[in-house]
């Protein structure tokens, strides 16, 4: 963006919202909106806490087992869902329910299922992600050149060797995306999971935080979580740009 | 009288014309259309036969059923002698669009085939330099496809095929994705090819100069019902150098033949 000739430097904008969000506070309008000089204070002050860095062990463990199954089982499950007709068809009315279902409603199920614990939190977080990891990896594999694949025949590449040389290769741009939008999704789903599962991790701040009216702090959590998240995704983004090169001419 | 020494230098002794590859009453239908229908083709040893036809009269279907790529629906074929039942070390196949890795470097293409066989890393780089090198690409080992001219592309699918050091090489159209210039020099390229390396060319194309100037026998292919109709073997001008062909008596006479029987078929 450029304002009178100059070029500013990407995310110029948030420095508007801040500022804005600094007016509102100081303005005492609403004390759910407390100033973002305070915010920052406290969130220093927050992450030095044995309570805030026991949450941050409880939810990063569980968000990356949770986009760790979701990884490990959704990429290999598109894959072979782009590979064979007949898996497709099996399968892909469910991934696309999943996809657009509301997740949230199933992890009272899962609950009954799985108990009040760890393991239902990292599997509504991999419930989350794993749908569009899928869907990518899938649609990754259908538009694989076809030559690529009788190249690989034809010098006798076994079917492991195939999977691993040419299938997950040339559909990794493909993949890398619908991990990214997946890593997004398991942040939803990890908090909601410890909100609604047992109160444990982050969400077991917010709870804490919003239910004492303790809103510096409650916000200072939230940047944290929205800070990480966009760190990840922009992590993926960025090995999406390194096979970009590729992605157009395979 | 016959000795025992003689009798086994018969048996062992190759049959006269000794076909590296025969293909024997091939049909192929992908659902009802019929893209092959009972077709008998011989390839001899050490020579290169074109494959020359109107697009979408089975050219790359057959290349592909010998190539152990496709099920024919009937028929059979015979490397060596022997019917195969898919691919095979004895075959390497050269593609239309080159079918490199785009995210592996020369290097890694070239050496793909025989990184598939299990060569170790070390023996396959120094294989597959050796072919780099042959086809005009050294220096280029760490470049990427997508950084390389289509004429290099083909080298680069070129040295690969050859690395893996099959019988017969089987090459669908290779040149068509690249500029008449380079075009050329692949051809005469080829013809050297055919004459230092001892192996089996098996060479579709849908120009007729291309296949008069690169043939050894060149096998017509009609559509509707896709059937060989005509082998010819130019025969008198191979040795007068490749600066000469283009404009030898016979050269243009195949020529001139072989349009006047597929020019019905042009639309
Ligand atoms: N996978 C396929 N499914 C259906 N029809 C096909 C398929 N591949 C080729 N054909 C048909 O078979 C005929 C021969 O095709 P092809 O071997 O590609 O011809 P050529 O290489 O001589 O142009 C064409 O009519 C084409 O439409
Ligand atoms: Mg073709």
């Amino acid at each position: 963006m450029k304002v009178f000739g100059y070029r500013l430097p990407g995310m110029s904008s948030l420095l508007v919202w801040g500022l804005l969000w600094e007016i509102i506070g100081q303005s005492g309008m609403t004390f759910f909106i407390p100033p973002l000089s305070e915010v920052i204070a406290t969130l220093f002050e927050v992450i030095g806490t044995p309570a805030f860095q026991k949450a941050l062990y409880e939810t990063a463990y569980a968000f990356g087992a949770g986009v760790f199954f979701a990884i490990v089982i959704g990429v290999p499950t598109g894959i072979f869902m782009g590979k064979s007709r007949l898996l497709d068809e099996l399968l892909l009315p469910w991934v696309n329910m999943f996809l657009s279902a509301p997740l949230t409603a199933l992890v009272p199920v899962l609950m009954v299922l799985f108990g009040f614990g760890m393991k239902s939190i990292i599997i509504t977080t991999t419930l989350f992600a794993i749908w569009i990891i899928i869907l990518n990896a899938r649609a990754g594999v259908m538009q694989i050149n076809r030559s690529l694949i009788d190249m690989a025949r034809s010098f006798g590449a076994s079917p492991w060797d195939a999977f691993f040389k040419i299938y997950v290769w040339a559909a990794l741009p493909e993949i890398l995306g619908g991990v990214r939008i997946g890593v997004i999704r398991a942040v939803k789903g990890v908090i909601i999971g410890q909100l609604l599962i047992s109160i444990v991790g982050f969400g077991a701040l917010f709870e804490l935080y919003s239910s004492n009216f303790l809103m510096a702090h409650f916000w200072a959590v939230l940047i944290v979580l929205f800070a990480l998240a966009f760190t990840i995704s922009e992590f993926f983004a960025y090995l999406e740009r390194r096979v970009a090169y590729y992605a157009a001419k395979r | 009288m016959v000795t025992p020494q003689t009798r086994q230098a018969f048996e062992t002794a190759q049959p006269l014309t000794d076909n590296a590859v025969a293909v024997r009453g091939v049909s192929k239908n992908y659902g009802d259309v019929e893209a092959l229908k009972n077709l008998t083709l011989e390839f001899p040893r050490g020579q290169l036969t074109s494959l020359l036809g109107p697009s979408g009269c089975g050219k790359t279907t057959l290349l592909k059923i010998i190539a152990g790529l496709l099920e024919p629906t009937a028929g059979e074929i015979e490397v060596n002698g022997k019917a195969i039942t898919g691919p095979g070390p004895d075959r390497a196949f050269v593609f239309q669009d080159f079918a490199l890795l785009p995210w592996a470097s020369v290097m890694r293409n070239v050496a793909f085939g025989l990184e598939l066989r299990g060569v170790a890393k070390s023996e396959r780089e120094s294989v597959a330099g050796k072919y780099i090198a042959d086809v005009g690409l050294a220096g280029f080992e760490n470049s990427f496809p997508h950084e390389l001219s289509g004429g290099m592309r083909q080298r680069v699918g070129l040295a690969r095929a050859l690395s893996v050091d099959a019988q017969v090489l089987l090459m669908d159209e290779p040149f068509s994705a690249v500029d008449e210039q380079t075009r050329r020099k692949f051809q005469e390229d080829l013809l050297n090819l055919v004459q230092n390396e001892n192996k089996t060319f098996i060479f579709v194309t849908h120009s007729i100069e291309e296949a008069v100037y690169v043939s050894d026998q060149i096998a017509i292919l009609l559509p509707r019902p896709s059937r060989v109709s005509e082998i010819i073997r130019p025969s008198g001008f191979r040795d007068k150098g490749v600066d000469n062909i283009r404009r030898d008596p016979e050269y243009l006479d195949i020529v001139d033949e072989i349009w006047a029987s597929l020019r019905n078929y042009v639309e």
